[in-house]
């Protein structure tokens, strides 16, 4: 069946042969962009999270199927290297990645926060940031969502000023 | 100057077994000289690096822009060896850092280890070697570039990847350009630590950039072309032998290429990993189960005087007989190692040879297996590692690569093949749950008279495909298991120390820090208990143990900096409690101090002081991230996991059931001080899992007067 949405901002149409394959596969193997990692295939991990309509969502346990005429972003799509996202700067300034395989479902959970809720409190981050990362790298990953959160507002004011 | 023969040069030539500068090993084994130095060697952790690679050329690549390119014989898999090599080298060869980048040699290139990536050695082990094959390329790059301008060579000077010849400078690309016949000076001196611009600094770690953009760097990552995917049939019941499958609704579902039968496995390869893996479900297997196993079984098997004693500390007269004695017992329950990145390869066999690339920590291990089982000559297989998405030692042993060769051959195309979360958790090679007994004696002045700790494991080191068996037969002992079990109290004059060894139904094995975690989560628990029945302070008490050597007053350091820094006090304040614990790990002290509430009858870890003493940081931001992290995996042990069975199966088999620490648990602050107690790198990525337990638990007895013995902690 064809599927077709947009990804990191391109129009794109797969043509799978099932429907319900998880949404994770599709991007890795079809579309192959492996910044979305399979950790468990049961919505238990978090490290396949992205961005469906600015929603983290956890790819392998969604049909590829439902994704028809919407939005995707992956951590291929966040940022870049010359241009980060202020979560992948924040990850950059904390040196946070340890084996980093957990990495990019934690920064996409962490950029959906920010986006629902720019000045996100401990207990925020607690309640929402619910992904495993088993070399244990919360403590810089806390510092770096507080600092995401200072950067974020910092870099929209810039960006107006050389607007106006 | 004639070409040296290359064999014959100084560095890296460090065969044998090496002596250890401090003993810490009781006398008792000193009768056996053999077992005494093994032993030596795995309580100091001194390091030294078994690898192959005697040639700077095997390890240092110049491109054409004039960067180098490390190829490390050790993997990364999280710890920063990576960064810490990079630093190492670069500045002996005088690039900057941004010039140099570090990759994975192939075992094809020469340059590969012999044993594996682990034990916390890495750094310390190629820290003398590496420097010097960094120091004898930069010679040989201007022994070229003499040979290029006529220009003598003590009068150049180098920096930032370039040779400097009075009015000139060339790059290091151009005097590499077209050498083919290098010569090889003898190693020439290493600079003064002081002299060194990145050794000792906290520089960002070089895979930084493709970790935070998601770049393919991962074992599950790699592809090839014309790839098919894999999948093999596991066994969901412990001890599960195959008899026979019916594979007649897999070999007729879509996307299916072939079903294979093999004498120790079934394998399905079909054209995607959704369709691999909904073939695999429909394969009928009859196994054959003789025993239904419980964990109550397990925990009967580890009791202490079940298995295999062996003596490892015998100080002074046995008093275990004497009136008054205190005694305790712990437990520690299987664990899994739980890393995110499931277990995987891709394998490609071509006529005679073999290309593999996967997540392992054992690159020889790996090439040895796949060639034995093709029947084709190690030399012709290139297992090609690839970054790992954690390591923890549960890629010490990575069989799944010889299936997927045998499953690449019966397609003749590449196929790639990974473990499912339920297959991660049934199958892993767990950390073998432990069984402690502890007995003391105080003198009426408050100090020990004498201390007796009996052990009891499942296998760590033994029957690990990597560790030859005659070391055990050598040792009578489980190298791994013993790691954390000798005291490191030298001022207690009455000392037993005994491992008993015992063989579970399942496979268990290496777990970050192996023994370490649940000996000290003993032995400083215990320690804990002397102190308060002797009255004492328990940082003082255990300063008034710890005799006055080198290794001593290293510990004895630890211990103050960490109470100092906590501003350690011994009584509850405001429904918070404070509690210590040190170990000596791989020959590196480290002491802890945890602050810890009660909130809704769950434990609540605050705030952890952690100082270390591991010699010189080479990368001083990298050891304190592994501090942070073992910390926190430490504590999620010590709080939160275990792996039960139930009527012959391991269980849970997901991440939630199987319950780790997640954000909401970690320790909002974690402050670590480091020591600089000795001139080299010491082992950095296990120590730090040493103490977090004993110090979770220590302070849960300072707020509800009750002494937890049994991990994971519960409150009751
Ligand atoms: S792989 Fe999707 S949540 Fe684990
Ligand atoms: S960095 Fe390794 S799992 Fe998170």
């Amino acid at each position: 069946m064809k599927i077709s949405f947009v990804l990191n901002n391109e129009p794109t149409t797969v043509d799978i042969a099932d429907g319900t394959t998880p949404l994770l596969w599709v991007i890795r193997d079809t579309l192959n962009l492996k910044g979305t990692k399979f950790g468990c295939g049961k919505a238990a991990c978090g490290a396949c999270t992205l961005h469906i309509d600015g929603v983290a969502i956890r790819s392998c346990s969604y049909p590829a199927s439902f994704v028809e005429g919407k939005t995707i972003v992956t951590i291929e799509g966040l940022g870049t290297a010359k241009n980060p996202h202020p979560v992948q700067q924040a990850w950059l300034e904390e040196i946070v990645p340890q084996c980093g395989y957990c990495q990019p479902g934690f920064m996409m959970a962490t950029a959906a926060l920010l986006h629902q809720n720019p000045k996100p409190t401990d207990e925020d981050i607690d309640q929402n940031i619910t992904n495993v990362c088993r070399c244990a790298t919360y403590y810089r990953m806390r510092k770096a969502i507080h600092r995401a959160a200072e950067l974020t507002p910092e870099k929209e004011a810039t960006s107006d000023t050389q607007n106006s | 100057m004639a070409k040296k023969n290359i064999s014959r040069r100084k560095f890296l030539v460090r065969g044998g077994l090496g002596t250890a500068g401090v003993l810490a090993v009781g006398t008792y084994l000193f009768r056996n000289p053999l077992r005494r130095k093994i032993l030596e060697q795995v309580d100091s952790g001194e390091a030294r690096y078994l690898g192959g690679g005697m040639e700077p050329m095997l390890w240092f690549e110049i491109t054409k822009v004039n960067k180098v390119i490390l190829h490390s014989p050790k993997v990364e898999m999280g710890q920063g060896t990576f960064t810490g090599l990079a630093q190492m080298a670069a500045d002996e060869l005088e690039v900057g850092m941004n010039q140099i980048s570090v990759v994975h040699a192939a075992s094809m290139s020469g340059n590969m280890d012999k044993f594996a990536t682990g034990g916390s050695n890495s750094i310390s082990g190629l820290w003398q070697p590496l420097r010097e094959l960094a120091a004898t390329m930069r010679e040989m790059l201007k022994l070229e570039a003499g040979k290029k301008s006529g220009f003598p060579v003590d009068e150049m000077t180098v920096a930032n990847g370039e040779v400097n010849l009075g009015r000139t400078t060339m790059t290091y690309a151009e005097i590499a350009e077209n050498v083919t016949d290098w010569e090889v000076p003898d190693a020439p001196g290493l600079k003064s630590l002081d002299a060194y611009k990145f050794v000792g600094k906290p520089i960002p770690r070089v895979d930084l950039n493709a970790k935070v953009f998601g770049e393919p760097i991962f074992g599950l990552d790699a592809q090839m072309p014309d790839m098919l995917y894999g999948a093999v049939v596991r066994p969901t019941k412990i001890g599960a032998k195959y008899v026979s499958a019916n594979t007649s609704k897999a070999d007729a579902m879509p996307g299916v290429v072939k079903v294979i039968l093999e004498d120790d496995f079934v394998g399905v390869i079909a054209d995607s990993f959704t369709a691999a893996e909904r073939a695999k479900e429909a394969i009928e297997v009859t196994w054959e189960v003789s025993q239904s196993w419980q964990t109550s079984d397990i925990r009967e098997m580890t009791k202490v005087g079940k298995g295999d004693a062996f003596v490892l500390q015998k100080e002074g007269e046995d008093l275990s007989t004497e009136d008054g004695l205190i005694q305790m017992e712990f437990t520690s329950p299987l664990g899994a190692h739980a890393q995110l990145e499931p277990n995987g390869v891709v394998a490609a066999v071509d006529g005679d040879s073999v290309t593999l690339k996967l997540s392992t920590q054992v690159v020889a291990l790996t090439r040895k297996e796949v060639a034995k089982r093709l029947n084709i000559d190690e030399e012709n297989v290139n297992v090609i590692p690839t970054f790992l998405g954690g390591g923890f030692g549960r890629r010490l042993h990575t069989p799944h690569a010889v299936q997927a060769a045998v499953m690449s051959k019966a397609v003749g195309k590449p196929v790639k093949y990974f473990f499912s979360r339920k297959e991660e958790f049934q199958h892993d090679l767990f950390r073998p749950p432990t069984h402690h007994q502890l007995k003391a004696k105080l003198t009426d002045d408050g100090h020990i008279a004498y201390l007796q700790h009996d052990f009891s494991s499942g296998d760590v080191a033994i029957d690990a495909a990597m560790v030859p068996g005659f070391l055990h037969t050598v040792l009578g002992t489980d190298v791994g298991a013993i790691r954390g079990g000798f005291c490191h109290y030298g001022a207690i004059p009455n000392l037993r120390t005994v491992s008993w060894h015992v063989e579970l139904p399942f496979a268990t094995s290496w777990w970050r820090s192996l023994g370490l975690l649940a000996n000290t989560f003993a032995w400083e628990s215990f320690m804990d208990e002397l102190a308060v029945r002797a009255g004492k302070n328990p940082v003082a008490f255990r300063l008034a143990h710890i005799q006055d050597d080198e290794k001593g007053k290293r510990l004895k350091a630890v211990i103050q900096a960490a109470a100092d820094k906590a501003g350690y006090q011994d009584q509850a304040v405001n429904g918070r409690a404070m509690g210590f614990a040190a170990s000596t790990d791989a020959g590196t002290p480290c002491a802890q101090v945890a602050q810890v509430s009660i909130e809704s009858n769950e434990i609540i870890v605050h705030k952890v002081t952690c100082a270390m003493d591991p010699g010189i940081a080479v990368n001083p931001d990298q050891v304190r991230a592994q501090c942070e992290g073992a910390i926190t995996m430490g504590m999620s042990a010590t709080l939160y996991e275990k792996m039960d069975v139930v009527d012959g199966e391991l269980t849970p088999t997901i991440y939630g059931p199987y319950r780790m620490a997640l954000m909401k648990h970690a320790p909002k602050e974690i402050d670590v001080v480091l020591l600089q107690g000795m001139d080299k790198p010491g082992a950095v990525g296990e120590p730090p899992l040493g103490p977090i337990g004993a110090a979770i638990a220590n302070a849960v007895f300072r707020l509800t007067g009750n002494r937890l013995t049994d991990l994971p902690l519960t409150l009751v």
